[in-house]
């Protein structure tokens, strides 16, 4: 290890007390008298419309019959503490787009179906978040069966669970405070499912080591990735943390960088050449943002999403390079490793890559890596389990976010052994071998199956361009807005791919995440579909895409 | 603040450092510092294993040695799951029937007042909110609280209780408090916890309506941790949430006071500290900073398992339910005889609540010395000696903070696979050789 190697993420360079946390309370810019007064009364009803703007329930009309009064006794009505005024500024700054205002339209749409008012469309069909198992794919049954043993271990006298599982489950309640999945673990992760999920990497990587200290299990991907952005934000003004994001992008990226008050640094993909990242482009997006912010990381999703592309080995490498030089650390989101379907593409860890450049690169980059078991062929988003592996950080930056992860205890106890399944599945000869992995191919076979079909049938669409899924849960297709349509959204004040998004929701019951909720070009249109749903439902709504599509480009031409 | 932290990080290097299988004159570590009962060996409850287990693995739901309610409500449960799976992310703010459950349970703890399932948010334990600038914290306090103020750019303003007034809160002191904060951060948020911890205080009506009245009138939003709720073991005290006190004092209180209240799977009977499920119950909430609240919440779904739970907490077997004769005898919990009480230089206010006691020890001075000569915090030194000679892990007091010159311990109550008969003799046996040591 060479003396030379400078670290540039050391406790010099960062404050865990920074600026702009995650909170819903007021901002020290003094509390204004004059603030926006209650806006309830005390008798308001409760509401069942969507979630926003709900009337307050009130806390006198209890069943005890007390007074209802419409103001305070002397008549004034109190500004509130908490108000737009006097919150945090960057938690209104903070968009979920997958989870947005499209969605909430969608729930309430749903609602009026269910309440038997008539829509032109028997259902609403969310294809607008990556959840598996609401679009009924189905679980693992191996690992469904570990996990009921796990929680009601008197089923390990229950014979038509599998040996193979039993044993599993109770490796898993041994590793368990109390032997239970109720107790805390320790705040890094049970100790024997780092070591799995290390041995995992091992076998992955071709026997790259890994070393399970450098393991820490998460609440999902997203809690690491967070977590490592708390860490990498600081400084002021042309100090300040800038991370560089592919555009387009998952959202959670850029809301936790709106969050924290980090500088978000945009890089685009390259939609002509499948998604592909290029280095030119990397260049140009640092350059420019060294005038205003302190680079500090790069963060990519491979394979990507929305956009689902997977990155060649060559494309890797030039990115690693890429950070080495320009002295950024690596943030490599890998939740889809196993989600990868076209011809000629393969997953490749940015760490194994890393290893095999030799020690110029692998003892000195450094690189957060994230996985999960929201997605692959598990689909448990549910369960909220994760790790991360940390490769060359510093020993004291270390040092400090493992008392970070501390404050929050410790991840899901329940995803923290489907982990460890994960990593650890059944091996040929075990009982539940054969349906295991009759099971994985089948899920995995499927996905395969629709990206195909996705890309297919859209790029029969006059106005619509779609790239190959190669990977992911996700297609991504640009689509042509005519003008007047874009006239009419402005208008509207909204985003043309939301006017678009919300005409086809309203007239199809199809949800789909308008592509300005991930980023784009400018002037450029798309809207996000999950690939999920069972094909034959699948087909009926590419199908209704399509329609939708063409009438709307005639009735706006 | 960083003292606490330095603190509490080399107490953290301790315990790992005493994992290493050198020999000791004991077999078992008795670890009595962490508030997680089922990692101190209570069972869970068999009700809410079993209902989880059917959700996970639904062909249970076939399984006629499953009693019918436990796979009744695993149905309902599974029903209201996307896909009919439990592998599902929820909608906020969680599993519709769980957040429906939940506002019925908060409605009948408190004497009828209502609760709008709306403004309840299903979170990944009960840590919840963020704060920035001020935020008035008790001491002494569990210092992950002021430790995640901390990390969110807050500025804890420490309020004390004092032992000598039972670990109350005092109004004067708050003054103190807020008046110290000029000129240093803009508070903005009160923080308490009820029941205490580590005090194991239980907050009286009157006492919360004078935090209440204290907080309407500086203009400070009210954080109430109310984690410890079930754990209340003297007889003739009532939990008494702050959401029911302020209902019950009426307008202009009612209506204006803004508040969060928060709730925990963790603790309890459940005890279910690994699934993570909590929730926070927003009152008198701003209703367009509510809208940015399920922003943030929405990027953060709460695990399905610790929503299970939380149904099960907020709604568990009821008489006649086939479930409830199993469920009943749990209550029967075994209470810590306070054998430190009688010893020499230990003296304790009696636990009314919370799920830890925090006895004064008065350390011999040569001790008290000897750990200066190390470096170290006397208290620290005392638990390091008990954990290496006795094999019993206590939490030292500077952890949570202590009036200057006095030393406490922090330890969990509820032990439920050692006697307390060993315990107590090896606390008794270890005291009086550490005044061997000391003399």
């Amino acid at each position: 290890m060479s003396a030379t190697r400078m670290r540039f993420l050391s406790p010099r360079n960062l404050r865990l007390v920074h600026r702009a946390p995650r909170d819903f309370l007021g901002a020290c810019s003094g509390r204004q008298p004059g603030g926006p007064s209650c806006s309830t009364s005390l008798t308001s009803p409760h509401s069942v419309s969507s979630h926003m703007c709900r009337a307050l329930s009130s806390l006198t009309s209890s069943r005890r019959g007390l007074p209802k009064e419409k103001m305070s006794e002397n008549g004034i009505s109190r500004p509130k503490v908490l108000t737009l005024d006097t919150m945090n500024p960057t938690v209104k700054m903070v968009e979920y787009a997958v989870r947005g205002p499209i969605v909430q339209r969608a729930v309430e749409l749903e609602r009026e179906l269910s309440e038997g008012i008539e829509k032109p469309f028997a259902e609403v069909i969310k294809a607008n978040i990556g959840d598996a198992h609401a679009m009924g794919q189905q679980p693992i049954t191996f690992f469904r069966q570990v996990l009921a043993l796990c929680s009601y271990p008197e089923l390990l006298n229950d014979n038509t669970f599998p040996e193979d599982a039993k044993n599993r489950a109770r490796r898993i309640l041994q590793s368990c405070g109390g032997s239970s999945l109720g107790a805390y673990s320790p705040s890094q992760g049970i100790d024997s499912v780092r070591q799995d999920v290390a041995n995992y990497i091992e076998r992955r990587d071709g026997g790259v080591p890994c070393d399970p200290e450098n393991i820490y299990l998460t609440t999902g991907a997203s809690d690491g990735i967070v977590t490592m952005l708390k860490l990498l934000v600081c400084g002021q003004g042309i100090d300040r943390t800038g991370v560089m994001i592919s555009i387009p992008q998952y959202p959670l990226y850029s809301a936790a960088l709106a969050e924290l008050g980090a500088v978000q640094i945009n890089y685009y993909l390259d939609e002509e050449n499948c998604w592909s990242m290029d280095i030119n482009e990397l260049q140009r997006a640092v350059n420019e943002a060294r005038q205003h912010c302190h680079p500090r990381a790069l963060c990519i999703i491979n394979p990507g999403n929305p956009t689902g592309q997977v990155q060649s080995r060559q494309c890797i490498e030039d990115v690693i390079r890429f950070a080495a030089k320009e002295r950024l650390f690596l943030m490599a989101d890998e939740v889809y490793q196993d989600n990868v379907y076209a011809e000629g593409c393969q997953f490749h860890s940015f760490k194994k890559v890393l290893f095999e450049m030799g020690p110029e690169y692998s003892e000195t980059v450094e690189l957060a890596s994230f996985h999960s078991t929201s997605k692959c062929y598990m689909g448990e988003c549910g369960f909220r389990g994760g790790y991360m592996e940390v490769i060359n950080m510093d020993d004291d930056v270390k040092f400090q976010l493992t008392k970070l992860v501390s404050v929050r205890l410790c991840a899901p106890v329940p995803g923290q052994a489907l982990m460890d399944l994960v990593v650890n599945p059944p091996q040929p000869g075990e009982p539940s071998y054969n349906s295991f992995i009759k099971e994985r191919t089948a899920t995995l076979s499927a996905l395969a199956e629709k990206a195909k079909l996705t890309e297919q049938i859209l790029n029969t669409v006059p106005g619509i361009r779609c790239n190959p899924v190669q990977g992911a849960m996700y297609s991504f297709p640009r689509i042509t807005i005519p003008q007047k349509a874009i006239q009419e959204a402005l208008e509207k004040g909204q985003q043309p791919d939301m006017f678009y998004c919300m005409k086809m929701l309203e007239e199809t019951g199809i949800c789909l995440v308008p592509g300005s909720g991930f980023g784009q070009r400018e002037g450029t249109y798309h809207f996000r579909m999950t690939i999920l749903p069972p094909i034959d439902k699948l087909k009926i709504l590419l199908n209704k895409v399509k329609e939708f599509h063409q009438k709307f480009t005639q009735q706006y031409s | 603040t960083a003292e606490v932290e330095a603190n509490a990080v080399v107490w953290g290097s301790g315990q790992t450092h005493l994992m290493t299988g050198v020999k000791k004159p004991y077999t078992e570590l008795i670890d009595v510092t962490w508030g997680d009962p089922q990692g101190a060996g209570l069972k869970p409850l068999t009700f809410a294993r079993q209902v989880l287990a059917a959700c996970l693995y639904p062909k249970l739901l076939n399984n006629e040695r499953l009693p019918a309610d436990v796979r009744q409500r695993a149905e309902g449960l599974l029903h209201e799951c996307h896909g009919g799976s439990v592998g599902s992310y929820t909608d906020l703010p969680g599993i519709p029937q769980v957040a429906r459950q939940i506002s019925e349970f908060i409605s009948r703890r408190d004497g009828g007042v209502p609760s709008d399932p709306d403004h309840i948010l299903i979170s990944p334990g009960g840590g919840g909110g963020g704060v920035r600038s001020g935020v008035l914290t008790p001491q002494p306090s569990y210092s992950l609280s002021v430790m995640s103020v901390v990390g969110l750019g807050g500025v804890p303003v420490p309020y004390q209780l004092w032992e000598e007034q039972g670990w109350e809160v005092q109004v004067e002191e708050l003054n103190r408090a807020l008046e110290a904060a000029e000129g240093e951060c803009d508070p903005v948020a009160l923080y308490v916890i009820n029941p205490g911890n580590p005090s194991g205080h239980v907050q009286r009506r009157k006492s919360i309506q004078d935090v209440i009245k204290f907080a309407s009138e500086k203009r400070l939003f009210l954080l109430a941790d109310e984690v410890y709720q079930d754990c209340i073991y003297k007889e003739n005290i009532e939990f008494l949430s702050y959401k029911r006190v302020l209902a019950e004092m009426g307008p202009p209180f009612c209506d204006t006071v803004e508040l969060a209240s928060f709730h925990s799977a963790s603790k309890g009977l459940l005890g279910e500290c690994g699934f993570r499920g909590g929730y926070v119950e927003l009152v008198n909430m701003d209703p367009a900073v509510m809208k940015h609240v399920f922003t943030i919440f929405s990027k953060d779904n709460a695990p399905t398992p610790g929503q299970i739970a939380l149904s099960v907490m907020a709604s568990p077997p009821q008489p006649g339910d086939p479930s409830y004769p199993l469920y009943r005898t749990v209550n029967n919990v075994r209470k810590v005889h306070e054998v430190l009480n009688s010893l020499p230089g230990v003296s304790s206010h009696p636990v009314e609540g919370g799920a830890f006691a925090f006895p004064r020890i008065d350390l011999p001075p040569k001790a008290i010395q000897k750990a200066k000569d190390l470096g170290m915090e006397p208290d620290i030194f005392y638990c390091l000696r008990l954990l290496e000679d006795a094999g019993l892990f206590f939490t030292p007091g500077c952890e949570y903070g202590q009036k200057d010159g006095t030393y406490h311990v922090r330890y969990a109550k509820k032990r439920f696979h050692v006697e307390y008969k060993d315990l107590n003799t090896k606390i008794k046996q270890y005291y009086f050789s550490l005044a061997g040591f000391a003399s």
